[in-house]
């Protein structure tokens, strides 16, 4: 399988914090991946560095073999990356399908002066985006809610309308940040059969970061694990789980020694 | 009263009848008391209730056209003033548009928009008039009547350029940093315009730019030909009025394009969130200035008109009040409603020219007849409380309250809802 996305060596501070510490990381087409980390891991970095809002210090990030360190997060989501955001952010006072035409914004070939003189070309290309915004709204259920405005949304459409709107950019790789947080364990599992579906039909690969360990245990063919802005371990599921590395990030070590505990603080 | 106003206008038929009914006794009112303060507002009101009447959409448009285009030229030429309210209101609503695409659509606090208006202003006023001669000597300027067609276009791509300008620089500025380095150009080109007489005479400084050529009377052949004697006195105000119409009629169209289309969907995710807006595809940089640049296009059209109307320009007619002015009217409309900018621009402008006048000139008659009310005469009453002199109070007063009370404005965008096509199976 092609490596679709590769990251090397990333390393990302704030001030005296090194958020992402030489980081790599590697994807490869059609896979569901998992980054999963204790808070404060550098997750959501990792995320801002691949799409641009943040870059950083060393190392590079490259997609399809060109790079993206440096690009403006509109021309990475225009060569094929999308992401939704951890707090919810979509245009709240803009109805479901307007968010979802936004997200088509790097898709769009009219001009200002299409837009001015309503050409044929306009005409045509506009009917084309709302029929897209449709079937993306259909994808992601949220067909008949299409005219309410994004804030009025219930939680769990507000999750999935994100990623409607960042499937509308079409993109070949899809990055999502916690997109089951806060939802109940049924609309979890009806979001990971829509994952399965996006990877199957549409042929997207998806990064997932993910707490709910169910469900990067159901889904992700891989899982790569950051603490402290380091990976500590990566594989298979299964692999992961029994890493005592990655074991001891979460529930700490075995032994508790006092005066380990004293020399940290 | 009012709930049974709005029964009666969402019925196509009782609506129709009550607006011609109104419009026409008030038309009749403002013709047999054209100094009348109150029948003209009525006549305005009628205007509005039109808009919200609910009737054919074809009826509606050529009540719309009967009204402004024959209506109120007709009354224009019984009280020549209200033609000028009418110019003034329709240069007000082409300004209120413009900030309505900054501030409204892209969510840009803009707090020097005038600079815009003077920036196209001048264009004309420096080539229309001999004030160019002083730039680059000779005796070749004023330009002819005609160009001023051209210069039209000139205001608007020198008032383009003029936001992108001003653009650049704020692009990474939010909010209150945005709002303060926007104030600070307003006052800049103001204080350009003020100064720039030396060394080489641009604008004349303080003094102003006088005489400003007009648009050609083109037309005057054919009146003659139909035995009308083209007065220019009589004829200039209703030119203008059509030129105005055109430029709002124009900007209005723009406007509801520009909004309907990704542009305006993308502008207003730059308001919503610009970082999502951003990370969605949306490219800042290009969205912003093209924003700064639409907004100010109208500005600099209906500068060129302004200073052709005025025959005189100087740095007074573009402080910061103006500003603010144009703020308050698309605040009180609703930000990012058209329809309400048009209403906002239309009361605050009839507010300042008409009511506190009136009440100003009522206040004088009162001082002036002097009556004595409980041992005070009223002669003694302080000029200091003349209602004219209130006008940044008032101002100050429709901003405060209307963010207190009403911040989505008296007509607040509505969302456009549409139903959606079936989806082709893939």
């Amino acid at each position: 399988m092609a490596t679709l996305l590769e990251a090397r060596g990333v390393t990302k501070k704030f001030g005296g914090l090194t958020a992402l510490n030489h980081v790599d990381l590697t994807l490869d087409e059609g896979r569901i991946a998992s980054i999963i980390g204790p808070n404060g891991a550098g997750k959501t970095t990792f995320f801002n560095v691949f799409t641009g809002l943040y870059v950083p210090e060393e190392g590079v990030v490259r997609f399809r073999g060109s790079t993206l360190t440096g690009l403006r997060p509109d021309q990475i989501t225009a060569l094929g990356v999308c992401r939704t955001f951890q707090n919810i952010r979509l245009f709240k006072n803009m109805t479901a399908v307007e968010n979802v035409l936004v997200g088509m914004h790097a898709r769009v070939g009219s001009s200002l002066w299409g837009a001015l003189s309503r050409n044929q070309h306009w005409t045509r290309e506009e009917a084309a985006l709302w029929a897209r915004a449709a079937e993306l709204l259909d994808i992601v259920g949220l067909r008949g809610r299409a005219n309410e405005l994004a804030r009025n949304l219930p939680y769990g459409d507000q999750r999935r309308l994100e990623i409607g709107r960042a499937l509308a950019s079409k993109p070949a790789l899809l990055l999502l940040d916690e997109p089951t947080a806060g939802m109940t364990q049924g609309e979890a599992r009806s979001l990971m059969a829509l994952l399965r579906r996006l990877v199957g039909d549409l042929g997207l690969t998806i990064l997932l970061i993910e707490h709910n360990m169910r469900v990067v245990m159901e889904v992700s063919d891989h899982v790569t694990v950051l603490d402290y802005g380091e990976k500590i371990a990566e594989g298979r599921a299964t692999e992961v789980q029994k890493d005592p590395r990655v074991i001891e990030a979460y529930l700490g070590r075995r032994k508790w020694t006092p005066r380990a505990e004293a020399g940290d603080a | 009263m009012i709930a049974m106003i709005k029964t009666l206008l969402d019925k196509p038929l009782p609506a129709t009848v009550l607006v011609v009914a109104l419009l026409g006794v008030s038309a009749w009112g403002v013709a047999h008391f054209p100094r009348s303060i109150v029948v003209f507002l009525l006549f305005q009101a009628s205007i509005f209730l039109l808009y919200f009447a609910r009737m054919p959409r074809w009826l509606k448009m050529s009540l719309t056209l009967g009204t402004l285009g024959v209506l109120m030229p007709v009354l224009g030429t019984i009280n020549a003033y209200y033609m000028e309210i009418a110019i003034q209101v329709g240069i007000f609503v082409a300004l209120a548009l413009g900030l309505n695409i900054v501030v409204g659509l892209a969510g840009l606090l803009d707090l020097g928009y005038v600079a815009f208006f003077a920036v196209g202003a001048y264009s004309w006023a420096i080539v229309g008039s001999p004030q160019a001669n002083l730039i680059f000597g000779g005796t070749f300027f004023p330009l002819s009547p005609w160009w001023f067609f051209v210069f039209l276009f000139v205001g608007v791509g020198v008032a383009a350029g003029a936001g992108i300008l001003l653009g650049l620089p704020v692009l990474r500025l939010h909010g209150d940093y945005l709002a303060l380095v926007t104030l600070g150009f307003g006052e800049v080109i103001r204080v350009l315009a003020n100064n720039l007489d030396k060394p080489i005479n641009f604008t004349n400084g303080p003094k102003g730019i006088t005489p400003i050529g007009r648009p050609p009377i083109f037309f005057a052949p054919a009146l003659r030909a139909v035995g009308i004697e083209p007065d220019p006195n009589v004829i200039y105000p209703l030119y203008l009025y059509a030129l105005v119409l055109l430029i709002v009629g124009a900007t209005v169209l723009v406007n509801r394009r520009l909004e309907d289309s990704h542009i305006g969907r993308a502008w207003e995710a730059i308001r919503e969130d610009q970082t999502a807006a951003e990370a969605m595809g949306v490219p800042l940089v290009r969205m912003k200035l093209l924003a700064f640049a639409c907004g100010a296009s109208f500005a600099g059209a209906v500068g060129v008109l302004f200073s052709a109307k005025q025959i005189f320009i100087n740095p007074e007619s573009f402080t910061f009040m103006e500003s603010i002015g144009v703020l308050a009217m698309i605040i009180l409309g609703g930000m990012g409603s058209i329809p309400g900018a048009i209403l906002g621009a239309t009361v605050v402008t009839v507010l300042n020219l008409q009511v506190l006048k009136g009440l100003s000139l009522w206040f004088n008659e009162l001082r002036n007849a002097g009556i004595e009310i409980f041992g005070y005469n009223l002669a003694n009453l302080p000029t200091q409380l003349e209602p004219a002199k209130y006008e940044r109070m008032v101002f100050g007063l429709i901003i405060v309250l209307m963010m207190i009370f009403r911040p989505q404005g008296i007509l607040p965008a509505r969302r456009r809802t549409r139903e959606l096509t079936e989806p082709t199976d893939p």
